[in-house]
């Protein structure tokens, strides 16, 4: 037990990123309302985002860009994580993007954000056709 | 200018496809759906020339971008099984276009058709990429934009119920999608490599010195996220409502070619990063062959309990897909062959089912209820062909390519020597065969028989809504049997018969391009 605890104190990054993760999923899973899916949906994707962002850094090491001349590896953080961090953040924006404007259209036809509402309102008209 | 030319169409056909999708943005949509046309026909000839080019080698290239050699570059990789799909793929993309042009004239409203095809073509890009890629980071990023342009095809049918089905969608994809991003980050931290060799490499060395669950849990993460998109039992519940409610061009495209990408994305990383050797080690396995067995008798029953015919289609795609996961799970060398040839034969199956239906409907007072679709078959001659002969493949009568597919996969599990897995596979077929035929003999049965179809049609309609709305000036364009359904209809028809009758050349360039794929 105290060495599980002491192993998730010594990554607490990664555990917090789990941790963000799970409740990411369980909002974006159990909850009716669309917009705190969405919120769920982010919260989510940052947990992946601060996984990756927890091991591409080392702490007391610069960014690799060289403005007095290269120090040797051992000077030098690993930017492919950061990377793909930044280009995990433009998908996720362009996903949030494209369902906030379904929430809209959803909302403008029924008056509701709560899916499993919008579900029931609808779904006379699934059975009869 | 050599032949080695060839080497870099596989790019072309995802870069020119994303400047097409920005082209078509700009077109009328007339102009937009020419455009299209000729530039699929361009892709599938590029497809086709690697495929000669690949095959003639015998051996699978590298594309390495920017020049920079393995551990850092970004990779596109082509062998014969990448071609070969990419080739029917396109095909098949091409005819649902043009077999839905007419209801897409319905669906879609006249000043965003070209919009329509900006979507199409931001697929094709997706679709290409997913299946050129030898990058996992790169696969989440289409895997993102397949997503996200399925969304858009699906909701461009402007009913209240579709953009429901979309947010239900969309819900289920974005969880899939997480759940495949954290599985990518895992095995990147645990490998520290994107490119799917070195990445192979590493997990090699992984398992060897004992770190198996790490492994495990990484590739489970992966294998729900992907398995919930491509609609793995019990993940399966929401393509009745998604492909319900879309546009017929769109449910062909997303039920033949959508979820099979994601499928053969899955297949890429069980073969490419974790290894073949390894993969048949892990639980993981076993757990796809019984969710797989499961998939296709729930599905059927799901299918036999509809009623409404784009729900029983729908839900039969999900038994269709229990079948590939079936076959990825059995193992055997000929269980992974069967299991792609099963992805092509539904593919080619359920899209022209797709395209069929609504024909149907549409001459029965656009209804989709089963108790009005009576006798539509004989109003309309054509679409009742076709969907007799669709259905003949779905139950697996010999000669169509789903007799073929369930014929190869008796063989595999016989060969696999296991005998579990023979007797759970021959009674999982038994069963989901007999379902299978119990709803569409049924529907076939129904559809021939002249009742009170079409005259009773009090129930809602699906064009309905519609045009309810403002612009009924709007002519309602005619569905009636034309070129542009009889021409794609016959070509997918044509490859169904070529699945079933010469299944060893598929199967041979699928072995083929399996040797070359490791």
């Amino acid at each position: 037990m105290r060495e599980t605890i002491s192993a998730l104190l010594a990554n607490y990054e990664e555990a917090a990123a789990i941790i963000l993760f799970v409740i990411g999923l369980t909002m974006l899973l159990f909850h009716g309302n669309l917009i705190k899916k969405l919120i769920g949906m982010n919260i989510m994707d940052t947990g992946s985002f601060l996984f990756l962002a927890s091991m591409g850094y080392i702490d007391g090491r610069k960014a690799p860009i060289l403005v007095d001349g290269y120090r040797g590896v051992e000077d030098y953080i690993n930017p492919v994580p950061a990377g793909l961090v930044l280009t995990g953040i433009v998908v996720s924006v362009s996903v949030t993007a494209v369902m906030l404007s379904l929430s809209i259209r959803l909302y403008r036809r029924y008056h509701t954000l709560n899916v499993d509402d919008v579900y029931l309102l609808s779904r006379h008209q699934l059975e009869d056709r | 200018m050599g032949i080695d030319f060839i080497r870099n169409f596989p790019l072309f056909t995802i870069v020119l496809s994303l400047f097409s999708s920005v082209l078509c943005m700009m077109l009328d949509g007339r102009r937009a759906k020419r455009y299209t046309v000729c530039y699929e026909c361009f892709l599938i000839a590029l497809s086709c020339a690697v495929l000669w080019y690949v095959s003639e080698t015998g051996e699978a290239f590298t594309y390495v971008m920017g020049e920079f050699p393995a551990p850092w570059g970004n990779e596109i990789r082509a062998g014969v099984l990448e071609a070969l799909f990419a080739v029917m793929f396109l095909t098949i993309l091409l005819c649902s276009v043009l077999g839905g042009w007419r209801f897409l004239l319905i669906d879609v409203e006249h000043s965003k058709i070209n919009l329509y095809f900006t979507l199409i073509n931001l697929l094709t890009a997706a679709l290409m990429a997913l299946i050129w890629t030898n990058d996992i980071f790169t696969g989440y990023v289409f895997l993102e934009i397949l997503t996200l342009s399925s969304c858009g095809i699906l909701i461009v049918r402007e009913i209240g119920r579709t953009t429901l089905a979309a947010v239900r969608y969309m819900v289920l994809n974005l969880l899939g999608s997480g759940l495949f991003l954290l599985g990518v980050v895992l095995l990147y931290s645990l490998t520290g490599h994107l490119l799917m060799v070195p990445m192979r490499a590493a997990v090699a060395e992984i398992v060897a010195e004992g770190g198996v669950i790490t492994i495990t849990f990484s590739l489970a993460v992966l294998t729900i996220g992907l398995g919930i998109k491509s609609g793995l039992f019990p993940f399966y519940f929401w393509m009745p409502d998604t492909y319900g409610t879309a546009t017929p061009a769109s449910a062909a495209i997303l039920s033949a070619l959508v979820s099979k990408a994601y499928i053969l994305l899955l297949f890429k990383i069980y073969w490419r990063v974790i290894g073949m050797e390894v993969f048949e080690q892990l639980p993981i396995r076993y757990l796809l062959f019984g969710l797989g067995i499961l998939g296709m008798v729930f599905g059927s029953v799901s299918a036999i309990r509809a009623n409404n015919i784009h729900h029983m289609v729908a839900f039969s795609s999900a038994a269709q897909t229990g079948y590939i996961y079936m076959g990825l799970g059995m193992g055997g060398p000929l269980g992974y062959v069967t299991a792609l040839f099963q992805v092509l034969a539904h593919a080619v199956t359920k899209s022209l089912l797709f395209l069929t239906t609504p024909r149907l409907a549409r001459v029965s007072g656009d209804s989709l209820l089963f108790q009005n679709l009576e006798g539509s078959a004989i109003r309309d001659k054509s679409a009742g062909i076709f969907f007799t002969l669709c259905s003949f493949s779905m139950v697996g009568i010999p000669i169509f390519a789903g007799f073929s597919a369930k014929l190869l996969f008796a063989v595999a599990a016989v060969e696999t020597g296991n005998l579990g897995v023979l007797f759970a596979t021959m009674l999982a077929l038994a069963v989901s065969s007999v379902l299978n035929a119990l709803y569409f003999i049924r529907t076939v049965i129904r559809v021939y028989t002249a009742g009170r179809g079409g005259a009773d049609i009090s129930a809602p309609r699906i064009y309905a809504e519609e045009h309810n709305d403002a612009d009924t000036a709007e002519p309602v364009p005619d569905t009636g049997s034309r070129l542009s359904y009889w021409v794609p209809a016959l070509i997918l028809t044509g490859m169904n018969l070529f699945l079933g009758l010469f299944s060893w050349v598929t199967v041979d360039f699928i072995r083929r391009g399996l040797a070359m794929f490791a």
